[in-house]
């Protein structure tokens, strides 16, 4: 009993982290056709500038609560900045290439920016644990929880509902679903698609480093933390249907209860969890859950 | 090929022989690495050329390598010979049981896919004790036929044996290409289906592709296990995997000695990076890629083409 | 086809001579490879520290202010001239770099390596290229158990001292410890520490242990959530861990948080780079080691001193264990050499360097295990506590090279499995 609740609530928490750093990757993969491999690196970027501004602002002092504005205002303000420059100074000549191409497009993107946040920040360990530490614990039934991460699962929830709300009931939003569905078509109905995929690249970045912002408070934010995170978010991607919002939803929460489960049971298994998954979903359904299929070319 | 052409073919070969055998040990080292990659990536291209770009040839690469340290170290077999036709026929076997499965797959579904196969090998690698889990274990020195070379003499062994390959797989891929077999491929990127029409099974091209460059990948893995001495299951780590699809895309796919010159070029323009900006040689790696995406989209190999279109071509 | 190879041969040869290096070889020089990393998630934790003690200690040692009895300028009076390079990209990719090193940079000997990956793939090359090398940080047994080589030195100890003294510290410092849990990386690594620790507590308590659950997530994995959950759930009398780095740093806030390392004895086998970033997270009873006697608990000595003052001085923050082993090394080197003579050849050095007494700034090193290529030092453990907030060690334990350290010759797991005998503890 204890354990199936550990194992329910352990999953909950590590599906929300795992669709945070999914939805902005799914989101540019479904509008631009780029599966953007520097996701990893805007991840990065947001977890050192995050971690970095909230090392700064309590030295100086202030409420500890107005840190979490500083926290994610910070990865935000520099997820954006970054999202326009790389997508306005490089991608926009490159669209129309094959898709593979354009991840070694993306490919390259990720190793200079590596290399330019090591440059930038240097390579020792940043901390931002005081929004962690800051929110307490819970204790029930033996177990005891952070309370930051009863928060995490809230914002998954939250920026899962604003992509949702952003794509059904908004203007800018069915014009990007008509760009999934039909871009020539939707170029010749006068839609500026240049500018919706500059919007979009910026958004996906954005929530990247979003989700680097909000998982610096719980670790040290070292060099080479988004290339761990780039496999993982591939793997609910892919579960999901490339593309999909929703399908990143239902693939994190499969992949999250997959591993909470074999982490409790068979904690031997941990590390093959998530491939195995994918393997499972992929023999049966190729595109993965809840993309629609490709036609093939005629 | 004609008669000229193939001994012109032997002296050139014999000259990069002779000419690795020459050079500095660390370069020779570095060329007989670069040809080993070579290999594996001219497998890539053959599945390129039908619009299949995988990610998981480091899954081949690695049980190449895996099979050729292990028949060195626990099986007492040191025979190049042995070893390549050993880890050839083990990475096929592979290739032809999970290649029913990936070749109903396309475009990125098809790279995502090779990719997880690779990193479930990667997986059962860092798992495994008897293996070194993830610090791997040492490849004994190669033999031939018998004749024990020695610590010095092995590396030179192995050098031969890579020119060798180059070679005759390289003679070997032109010809593969230019068959129906190897046309077909081409026809499977520009339209699958017109293909089938024609009476061409779709299927078994794709699958025919993938078992040769997977042999391919083998023969590369054992290559570089054999000369660098030493294997680790980051050789089937996703990042290996995306190194040969940066040299496939720094050659082209344009002639079967591209991929061969781009692991060259790569191989020393990592070094060369490394040595000289220890800090921030990925960055440099990183621009080369966006510079040859940009203004080589197909490759290094189309300056040789620009090249020689100047000059009149004679039919082949 | 043949026009397009030969062009392709040309560019080839073009380019393989054409980037050929200048090797300006100059004789007052001692151009000394270095290796660790810059890059990556070992680099902050381990490479930095290490590069920063190697700047440091490469600066004394040529200006000749290295305290008593060390002394002289240089080494045999060349001057120390480093060449850095990064460690990441796998060990393929170091062998390679190794012979660069030592072909294009004519480097006179290299000291670096933090994998252990790297350690048991370099020195065949090193054999081959009659180089000598210094390994300086990495942990695994194997190097010099499954081979003997003349070229290669190691001047810290191995991982399975860490956590065999580990079990002899918990089974004499916990009454009635009945039970274990486990939480270490899924690499060799912390298989082998988790092995080496478990069957160590069997030989010492006869089998009368439990192990509640073992833990084995993925290296830098970052989130340990489920992990602490099923630790909570299987609790046991104390946890063990080798994470290090970064790993470290998430487990310690993420299982600070939750309660789990107030509730719980936990020991951390390489905890110590964690003290100066999260030491107010970690709670008093916390059990520390340093991988050697090093950082908080180095010997007091004038050469620990000098080095925990001016490193604090020239980077800011105290010398943290792969600080200390690369300053080991370095020392290391410098009185094999003096030891050798002015002039000496590679084989002089080598002899005295086999066998070779010497303190470090973490007290004495025996170059006593590997026929006389591996060392054996002392290794310590602590319990964290706090006098007037400031963080100090009680219960601290010395654990002598040989009790801790397998007899030369012998293998790890078998010495443990067997009894360990000819351990002297006192």
């Amino acid at each position: 009993m204890k354990q199936l609740l550990a194992i329910l609530v352990d999953g909950s928490v590590y599906a929300s982290w795992l669709f945070i750093i999914s939805a902005g990757l799914t989101l540019i993969y479904g509008v631009m056709r780029i599966l953007n491999m520097s996701h990893g690196s805007f991840y990065a970027l947001g977890a050192y500038s995050g971690a970095s501004m909230v090392g700064w602002y309590f030295s100086t002092g202030s409420v500890p609560w107005l840190s979490f504005v500083v926290l994610i205002g910070a990865a935000l303000a520099a997820g954006v900045t970054v999202g326009l420059l790389v997508e306005r100074g490089l991608l926009r000549f490159m669209y129309g290439r094959d898709e593979v191409v354009m991840i070694l497009v993306t490919y390259a993107v990720l190793l200079i920016m590596e290399d330019a946040i090591k440059l930038i920040w240097g390579v020792e360990p940043y901390f931002a644990y005081q929004p962690y530490t800051m929110l307490g614990r819970t204790k029930f039934m033996g177990l005891t929880f952070a309370n930051y991460d009863f928060m995490l699962i809230g914002v998954s929830i939250l920026i899962g509902l604003a992509l949702w709300y952003g794509l059904n009931r908004t203007r800018n939003g069915k014009l990007l679903r008509v760009i999934i569905h039909d871009r020539e078509i939707a170029g010749a109905l006068g839609i500026n698609v240049s500018k919706i995929f500059t919007i979009t690249f910026v958004i996906g970045a954005g929530i990247g480093a979003l989700a680097g912002a909000l998982t610096a408070p719980g670790l040290s934010v070292v060099p080479g933390m988004g290339i761990e995170v780039i496999v993982l978010a591939f793997a609910v991607v892919v579960i999901g249907g490339l593309g999909s919002i929703s399908g990143a939803l239902v693939g994190a929460l499969i992949v999250g209860m997959a591993r909470a489960t074999a982490v409790h049971l068979y904690p031997e298994v941990e590390l093959f969890v998530i491939y195995a998954v994918m393997g499972l979903v992929l023999a049966f359904r190729p595109q993965g859950l809840f993309a629609v299929a490709n036609a093939r070319k005629i | 090929m004609s008669k000229r052409s193939l001994a012109l073919l032997l002296i050139l070969g014999v000259a990069t022989l002779v000419g690795g055998l020459l050079l500095p040990n660390w370069m020779s080292y570095l060329f007989t690495i670069a040809m080993g990659k070579g290999l594996v990536v001219l497998g890539l291209v053959l599945l390129m050329r039908a619009g299949l770009v995988s990610f998981g040839q480091g899954l081949y690469y690695c049980l190449g390598a895996y099979v050729a340290g292990m028949l060195t170290q626990f099986a007492e077999v040191t025979d190049v010979l042995l070893i390549l036709l050993a880890s050839v026929s083990f990475s096929v076997v592979i290739a032809a049981i999970i290649g029913l499965l990936l070749c109903r797959y396309r475009e990125i579904f098809f790279a995502m896919f090779s990719m997880a196969f690779s990193m479930i090998l990667y997986g059962l690698l860092v798992r495994n004790q008897v293996l070194g889990s993830t610090d791997g274990f040492n490849v004994a020195n190669p033999s031939l036929l018998g004749w024990a070379p020695g610590p010095e003499g092995a590396s030179n062994l192995v050098l031969a044996v890579a020119v060798l390959l180059v070679f005759t797989l390289g003679i070997l891929a032109w010809r593969y290409l230019k068959s129906l077999s190897g046309y077909a491929g081409e026809a499977v990127r520009e339209n699958e289906i017109r293909l089938e029409y024609l009476g061409g099974s779709v299927f078994k091209i794709i699958y025919v592709k993938y078992i040769i460059a997977a042999g391919l990948a083998a023969i590369g893995g054992t290559v570089t296990a054999l000369v660098s001495g030493h294997v680790d299951p980051e050789m089937a780590y996703w990042t290996t995997s995306g190194e040969f699809v940066f040299i496939a895309l720094m050659g082209g796919t344009g002639h079967v000695a591209a991929p061969i010159i781009a692991a060259v070029l790569f191989e020393s323009l990592r070094t060369y990076a490394s040595a000289v900006a220890p800090y921030t040689w990925q960055m440099i790696l990183g621009f080369a890629l966006l510079a040859i995406i940009l203004f080589l989209p197909s490759g290094l190999w189309s300056l040789v083409e620009r090249f020689q279109n100047k000059k009149p071509r004679k039919a082949p | 086809m043949k026009h397009s190879l030969l062009t392709a041969a040309t560019v080839a040869c073009a380019m393989t001579t054409g980037g050929l290096s200048l090797n300006a070889y100059a004789a007052d020089e001692y151009k000394l490879g270095l290796v660790t990393f810059l890059s990556g998630a070992a680099s902050g934790p381990f490479g930095i520290p290490a590069k920063n003690a190697a700047d440091l200690v490469i600066d004394a040692i040529n200006d000749g202010t290295l305290p008593a009895p060390i002394k002289g300028n240089g080494i045999d009076g060349r001057m120390i001239t480093p060449v850095y390079l990064d460690e990441a990209g796998g060990a393929t990719k170091q062998t390679a770099e190794f012979r660069n090193l030592v072909e294009r940079d004519g480097v006179d000997a290299v000291v670096g390596y933090i994998s252990s990956g790297d350690c048991l793939a370099i020195p065949s090359v090193a054999e081959e290229l009659k180089t000598l090398t210094v390994l300086f940080d990495c942990g695994t047994p194997r190097v010099f158990e499954e081979a003997d080589y003349k070229y290669v030195f190691r001047t810290t100890a191995t991982a399975s001292m860490d956590n065999i003294a580990a079990a002899r510290y918990v089974h004499e410092n916990l009454s009635d410890l009945q039970t274990i849990a486990g939480i270490n990386q899924n690499y060799s690594w912390g298989h082998d520490s988790w092995r080496d620790f478990t069957e160590t507590l069997k030989v010492l308590r006869g089998g009368d242990i439990e192990i509640t659950t073992e833990q084995f997530p993925k290296l830098f994995a970052g989130q340990y959530g489920a992990e602490i959950s099923a630790l909570q759930v299987n609790s046991a009398d104390v946890i063990h861990t080798s994470f290090w780095g970064g790993d470290t740093d998430a487990f310690v806030l993420q299982a600070a948080a939750r309660g789990l390392l107030a509730d719980n004895e936990v020991i951390f086998t390489a905890g110590e780079t964690a003290l100066n970033s999260l030491g107010e997270h970690l709670p008093d009873g916390a059990i520390i080691g340093a991988r050697g006697p090093f950082g908080p608990f180095a010997p007091e000595s004038e050469l620990n001193t000098w080095f925990q003052n001016e490193f604090t001085e020239r980077f800011g923050t105290p010398p943290t264990f792969p600080a200390y082993h690369m300053a080991q090394a370095l020392i290391g080197l410098k009185l094999a050499h003096d030891q050798a003579g002015v002039g000496a050849s590679t084989d002089e050095v080598i002899s005295s360097f086999e066998g070779l007494e010497f303190y470090g700034p973490g007290g004495k090193v025996e170059m006593s295990r590997g026929k006389g290529h591996q060392a054996a030092t002392e290794m310590v453990y602590g319990r964290l506590t706090r006098v007037d907030g400031e963080i100090t060690f009680t219960d601290i334990t010395r654990y002598p090279a040989d009790c801790v350290n397998p007899p030369d010759g012998t293998e790890t797991l078998k010495w443990i499995q067997s009894g360990m005998p000819g351990a002297e503890c006192n």
